[in-house]
């Protein structure tokens, strides 16, 4: 009780060092003073220790069980594991919004500490901006979501956390996707105050490119775990569905990847600035309308937490002000520069980037039509329909090769002008890929000719920078390994799309499913007791094609608070497959459904995105011991 | 008659705008051929010809209507005025049970059969997807 109280007031407090900041900045503007004046370095300490302490507030309420406060209420339950009580701190709306707002804080009192060198003004400006955001947060969650209401009289027990977000994958992922997100809104606040301040520049470019790659990292980590949690706790063994509320995450990805290599373009040309800008703001225009969109309702999923009209209006309003914001200032202020924009040939680095942006920009609007379209004509025409994987995947699949020869050849190329180099070896590869691609695909697949051309375009790529990556210079290596992570993912996918294989049947225990490739025995069941579910574990014994056995024991859990059913798949991951098995039970029937997969290259998929993003942290700190 | 750089951002601005417009055409051809309507059993009762485009059927499935065998399940969809058939043979999500929502993707092959091909899954026992809910009425 008594923390809820501190946790809210903090909050206000936080609030009101908003505006204490924006005078002081205003006032520190105008000034001749030489650098930022060292009050405003604390305020703004100050208000992340605000928010701190109210959301440590908010855990303590969890971890004590403070059903007093209605979020608690809502969320947590006393049977509930301590570590997921604390983890049920963002695993709902109020919470979650909570975290934004700390990671906002946070962000920007590193960017005021690491900015030094940067101009006073430029700096002030970004802080201004950011508090325009940050401001509306606190409103936000002030006026609709307060996380701190008190409930009266005090319930007994609370609601209980939804089961399937009770996993170590999902208590990460929020926080970590949090820190990409919100990521984007520095690189947001600080391109407006550049314009404003004429400072798109070389300079310029070299300090935001550590925030874009630092956000892009962790927007990476953060879509990752949520695919591998959905993979094994959603039971249907895929890693990717184009849900819609993926997708709202994986569009700021696309446009942030953009920027990443547009910035390179400015920091050693100094030209495209404007496009720098424009997708500096798309990029956080999209992270805002992800959240809008998940909050608000209009996507169904799990991580639709309440649906409250008010919310919705709020963030759609918020964030039309903060559109017409980052526009006007656009139009009003942006001047391009023409210095150096003269010398321009077609194959070139800055070509071969624009080539990657231009893919990026048409990925992005597959994404977002088939993601907006079907909400639209609900909207006009209460007509209802979805958009499914085939959508994507027809759209987006041709132009991946063509993708993927650009990018075999873009990073070989130098700067304003180039020739290619080494045709010999680039023919040689692609001959080999074809012909591999050819030898390995002829027996497998019905689509021959579409699928050689997509892989032979995939293992050239994979061989070009393999090579590169033996020859590499050191200066470069974090783009290799980024690039060769990205090749990698792009054989683990089609390869895992051709080689899957399943079955589903229903059996009883006892039975046995036999085809030609594999035999499924149901040995028996037997019966668990948690502390918040029970559950009942199958014994499945399977028999490959080459007679080795494996046993596999998926599990069907019932949670008592709330009371819901989820399955637990069982997974034997290997380097080179993963079995996948999770039974379900239909009505009280001694039938159990159950889907048996054979999914070839899945940790390959997670190992190369661990690999893009161990290419991008490279690429944080390489510029530290260059200098 | 023009200086490198106009007639060089002339050639840019024409790449982009013949590719936007490439784009939008494709995006809206393939969305034609790729989306799935929803549909009640009512309004399949209501169809004048059968769609043999893949749809989805929402609604509740009907008290005692599930029987299953080791190679199909088959249930009833109701919206409270009309119900449909349907056969499925796949895999069955955690929350699908008798008298709870459930929206099934297939093919129509009457108006009184459905062929699934997938049974979408539900995160949540109170959740109810809008489709269903406004294709049952307000129960």
């Amino acid at each position: 009780m008594l923390a809820s109280q501190i946790g809210y007031y903090s909050l206000i407090m936080g609030l009101l060092f908003s505006f204490l900041l924006c005078a002081a900045s205003i006032k520190n503007f105008n000034n001749n003073s030489e650098g930022i004046n060292h009050n405003i370095l604390t305020l703004s300490f100050l208000q992340f220790n605000f928010v701190v302490v109210s959301f440590l507030s908010l855990i303590l309420s969890f971890i004590n069980s403070d059903f007093s406060n209605e979020t608690v209420f809502n969320n947590s339950h006393t049977t509930k594991p301590l570590f997921y009580k604390i983890s049920g701190t963002w695993g709902n709306h109020e919470g979650s919004l909570l975290l934004w707002l700390l990671v906002l804080t946070l962000f920007i009192f590193v960017f005021l500490i690491k900015s030094r060198q940067q101009p006073k003004r430029y700096r002030i400006l970004t802080l201004l901006f950011q508090q325009v955001i940050i401001i509306g947060f606190f409103l936000f969650i002030l006026m609709t979501s307060n996380p701190f209401n008190y409930l009266f009289p005090i319930p007994d027990e609370g609601m209980g956390l939804n089961p399937i977000l009770q996993d170590p994958a999902l208590a990460i992922h929020p926080p970590i996707l949090y820190l990409g997100y919100v990521g984007t809104s520095i690189i947001f606040s600080s391109s407006l105050a550049a314009v404003t301040q004429n400072y798109v520049s070389k300079e310029w470019g070299k300090h935001i490119k550590k925030w874009v790659l630092v956000s892009w990292v962790f927007l990476t980590i953060g879509i990752m775990l949520g695919s591998i949690w959905a993979y094994y706790e959603l039971g249907w063994g895929g890693f990717w569905f184009w849900d819609p509320v993926e997708n709202v995450s994986l569009m700021p990805w696309l446009t942030l990847t953009a920027l990443l290599h547009c910035i390179a373009v400015l920091e050693k040309r100094a030209t495209l600035t404007s496009w720098v800008v424009i997708l500096s703001i798309t990029t956080f225009t999209l992270s805002m309308s992800g959240t809008f969109l998940v909050r608000s309702g209009l996507l169904n999923s799990v991580h639709t937490f309440a649906n409250d009209p008010a919310r919705g209006i709020f963030i759609l309003v918020f964030l039309f002000i903060l559109i017409f914001l980052s526009l006007g200032v656009f139009f009003l202020f942006h001047k391009e520069n023409y210095k150096d924009s003269n010398n321009f040939f077609w194959l070139s680095r800055e070509s071969s980037i624009l080539i990657n942006n231009w893919f990026m920009m048409y990925f992005l609007s597959v994404v977002l039509i088939g993601t907006v379209y079907p909400i639209f004509l609900d909207v006009i025409s209460a007509e209802k329909i979805s958009v499914g994987p085939p959508f994507y995947q027809k759209l987006i699949a041709p132009f991946l090769m063509p993708f993927l020869l650009f990018m075999a050849i873009g990073p070989k190329l130098k700067w304003i002008k180039s020739k290619v180099e080494n045709k010999n070896t680039l023919i040689i590869f692609f001959i080999i890929s074809v012909a591999l691609t050819f030898f390995i695909l002829k027996d497998l697949t019905t689509d021959l000719l579409f699928y050689t051309v997509l892989i032979s375009a995939a293992f050239f790529l994979f061989f070009t920078i393999l090579k590169e990556l033996f020859v590499q210079k050191l200066s470069n290596i974090s783009q290799t390994i980024a690039h060769f992570g990205f090749s990698l993912l792009i054989l683990s996918i089609l390869f895992n799309g051709i080689l899957s294989s399943e079955i589903i049947t229903n059996i009883k225990v006892g039975e046995k499913y036999t085809n030609n490739k594999s035999e499924i025995f149901f040995e028996k069941i037997e019966e668990k007791k948690e502390s918040n579910f029970n559950s009942i574990v199958g014994y499945f014994k399977i028999t490959d094609a080459n007679g080795k056995v494996i046993q596999l024991k998926p599990e069907l859990r019932i949670y008592n608070q709330p009371v819901i059913i989820t399955s637990e798949a069982d997974i034997k991951t290997t380097l080179l497959e993963d079995k996948f098995l999770v039974m379900n039970i239909v009505k009280g029937n001694e039938y159990f459904n159950i889907r048996y997969q054979v999914k070839p290259f899945m940790l390959w998929i997670w190992i190369s995105v661990l690999l893009l993003s161990i290419g991008g942290s490279l690429s944080i700190f390489k510029k530290k011991y260059e200098k | 008659m023009y200086g490198k750089k106009v007639k060089l951002r002339f050639i840019f601005l024409a790449l982009i705008l013949i590719s936007v417009i490439l784009t939008v055409f494709l995006i809206l051809q393939s969305l034609k051929e790729n989306v799935v309507y929803f549909q009640s059993p009512s309004e399949i009762k209501s169809l004048i010809e059968l769609n043999k485009k893949k749809i989805r059927v929402g609604g509740m499935v009907k008290e005692k209507s599930v029987s299953i065998n080791s190679y199909e399940v088959k249930f009833i969809i109701t919206d409270f005025k009309n119900e449909i058939n349907v056969v499925y043979s796949g895999a069955v999500p955690n929350l699908f049970a008798e008298g709870k929502g459930v929206v099934a993707e297939g093919f129509l092959k009457d108006k009184n059969y459905f062929t699934a091909t997938k049974i979408l899954a539900k995160h949540d026992e109170n959740y109810m997807p809008p489709e269903v809910k406004e294709a049952i009425g307000d129960k």
